[in-house]
């Protein structure tokens, strides 16, 4: 992966497993003898993108397919057991607390659901204003208010409500205002957490086009996690498929929506039911979700995929890249294989 | 001909301290056999307390004030409950959202299906073992035989899904209510559950409400829509004509702040404000506050569903 200038986000075969195979009694295995095992849930494996400034990456797939757990290794919210993550050139990966307090600032994150991401016993002005206070010590009391009420008003939560609690807000009040939290620092780099899935319709496009208007303002670049492919298709430049903890597909959103590669986003975009239309036949996926305890061996996605070949159970595919810019983790892909 | 299903100007009211607040109200409308109407609304919109209302599921403070439900020619509203239970999970059964909560986490899958079916029927246990095994294999559930002796946690929330369709399916029901059966599934599983119900619809001639805020969803499975707002049905009408000729500028709203519905990138058409909580309704038309169209008629009258155009009903006085 290789581009002409610096990427603001770049992600480098990360991995990241949690063991879960609890105390030693837990460990404890008799077969063929005592030996001890763990278990651990495989939840991103080398994992390679990268977000260029001002663009917004989605990173789509189903629950368990390792988005949220991407979302905060970059963020450094957990640590990855081996790759590297370089943001602005810099890597990040590795610093230590105090190291990471500056990236803290320019990085920021919006979580999914705003009746928890709030803290109920805060009023909006301490919410806001904490952030700021620390990062930036020496502001007055005065400077600190004005900045709360701008941005306030930025997202559309009117400043009079200064002194309310979360609970006096709608769902959709509550998201402006984590996103006024999000804002606050003047970030670069926002991470949004299924911002928008928690709301209904109504609201959901309220947000969106806020997302969008701020983005504009601010010169903002998103990494934008979802499940909602037709939210994907409205916002994002490119969108990255995962499946498994293992990326299947990175394509500008345009290729992506009319010309998917992969047979796993093939699958999982003839699924969306898109208002007007009469169903289109959707391509059926055999079985289920394997655990990503226990990952199928070569192509995790083989046992599903209708066009699995031998290969497809031995080797695990490497990411190519395609023509257009286009990069997709599968043999059949690769060799040109028939897929319709 | 009358209809399998007929509700008529119910009223549901939820008995308060500080006043009965109305939940429903005056809502209307029929389903025929083997008819799948989609009731499609955002959170607090009634559909529900719609969906409870007919089965009598609504529980104290709440309760019926006004209003019929006909079943198969039959008055069922003021039913008593020992009379409801001949109907409810009989002959109308319901699907509830959460696959994970409404299973009984403490027993097989197979005592869940055999106790609904004894609690039915006058059948020996290996009898309701067959039919659970009839159903299961229905709803297209992978060896059958060996799910009867799992437990919930065993099962994925797509197979649980299943499970909880076969087990409405258990008593031949003439109307299954579907209370957003998908919406804790993710897309590919959805697609999947809403093919077998509108599969099962066609071949076991069943009636289906399919109860979501999911427009996508509903324009796919279902032959004619209701769009709740605020307690009322302010559209009602066929599928295909309300999704591409709404006619109430809400339903025009709702459809308009999909994304997928114009260019990618373009701002999101979007309705201003929220939805009025039900304590708090504005006078005349509820939608008023948040309507461009809205003129001074909008604020004094409340607007009645009426036939507008293309056999579409809408309670709007500017359309």
């Amino acid at each position: 992966m290789t581009t002409n200038h610096t990427p603001l986000l770049r992600v480098q075969d990360v991995v990241k497993h949690f063991d879960i195979s609890g105390g030693f009694l837990d460990q404890l295995r008799f077969k063929g003898g005592i030996h001890l095992e763990k278990t651990t849930v495989k939840a991103v494996n080398n994992v390679s993108l990268f977000v260029n400034k001002g663009e917004t990456l989605s990173v789509v797939g189903e629950s368990g397919c390792g988005k949220s757990t991407l979302a905060r290794l970059i963020l450094g919210l957990y640590r990855p057991n081996s790759g590297k993550i370089f943001y602005d050139g810099q890597r990040i990966d590795t610093l230590t607390h105090e190291q990471w307090l500056p990236y803290r600032r320019k990085m920021q994150m919006i979580f999914q659901d705003p009746y928890a991401s709030l803290n109920p016993r805060k009023t909006v002005r301490q919410t806001l204003e904490e952030p700021l206070r620390f990062h930036n010590p020496k502001m007055t009391a005065q400077e600190a208010r004005d900045k709360v009420d701008f941005v306030m008003e930025q997202v559309g939560v009117d400043p009079a409500w200064i002194a309310r609690h979360p609970h006096e807000f709608s769902g959709g009040q509550r998201q402006r205002i984590s996103i006024a939290r999000g804002l606050i620092l003047d970030p670069d780099f926002i991470v949004a957490d299924e911002p928008v899935s928690a709301l209904d319709v109504s609201i959901q496009a309220q947000i969106l086009n806020l997302l969008m208007d701020l983005r504009e303002k601010h010169d903002l670049t998103y990494l934008f996690i979802t499940h909602d492919l037709s939210v994907v298709h409205h916002i994002s430049s490119r969108v990255a498929v995962l499946y498994l903890g293992t990326l299947c597909e990175l394509a500008s959103a345009n290729d992506l929506f009319n010309e998917p590669r992969h047979p796993y986003t093939r699958a999982l975009l003839s699924a969306i039911p898109k208002v007007g239309e009469k169903k289109a036949k959707h391509i059926k996926l055999k079985g289920e979700v394997p655990t990503p305890v226990k990952l199928p061996s070569g192509c995790v996605f083989h046992n599903r995929c209708v066009y699995a070949r031998e290969r497809c159970k031995k080797e695990f595919p490497r990411l190519i890249e395609l023509s257009n810019s286009t990069f997709v983790s599968c043999h059949g892909v690769e060799e040109g294989w028939p897929m319709d | 001909m009358s209809s399998l299903l007929e509700v008529r100007d119910l009223e549901v009211k939820f008995g308060l301290r500080s006043g009965d607040i109305t939940a429903i109200d005056g809502v209307s409308f029929e389903l025929d056999p083997g008819e799948r109407m989609g009731l499609v609304g955002e959170s607090g919109a009634g559909k529900s307390v719609t969906g409870f209302a007919i089965i009598n599921l609504i529980s104290k403070p709440g309760y019926i004030s006004r209003g019929s439900i006909h079943f198969e020619g039959k008055e069922i509203s003021a039913y008593p409950p020992d009379k409801m239970r001949t109907i409810r999970g009989n002959r109308i059964s319901m699907i509830f959202q959460d696959p994970m909560m409404t299973l009984n986490p403490v027993y097989t899958i197979g005592f869940q299906m055999i106790e609904t079916l004894k609690a039915h029927r006058d059948i020996s246990k290996s009898q309701a073992r067959a039919i659970a095994l009839e159903k299961l294999k229905l709803v297209q559930m992978p060896s059958p035989e060996k799910r009867l002796a799992q437990y919930p946690h065993e099962l994925s929330g797509g197979m649980r899904q299943r499970i909880i369709i076969a087990i409405s399916l258990l008593a031949d029901p003439a109307i299954i209510i579907a209370d957003e059966p998908t919406t804790a599934l993710d897309v590919t599983i959805q697609a999947e559950i809403m093919d077998l119900l509108q599969e099962l619809c066609e071949n076991e001639k069943m009636g289906l409400m399919l109860i979501t805020h999911d427009l996508g969803v509903v324009s796919q499975v279902t032959e004619k829509i209701a769009v709740m707002y605020a307690g009322k049905i302010i559209e009602y009408g066929p599928t295909e004509t309300v999704v591409h000729h709404p006619v109430h500028p809400y339903t025009i709203g709702l459809i308009g702040s999909i994304p997928g519905s114009i260019e990618p990138g373009k701002d999101l058409r979007q309705i201003p404000g929220m939805m009025p909580t039900l304590t708090n309704i504005p006078p005349g038309c509820a939608f008023n506050p948040r309507c461009e169209l809205a003129a001074d008629i909008c604020t004094r009258q409340t607007p009645v569903l009426e036939e507008k155009q293309n056999g579409i009903m809408a309670a709007c006085h500017m359309k």
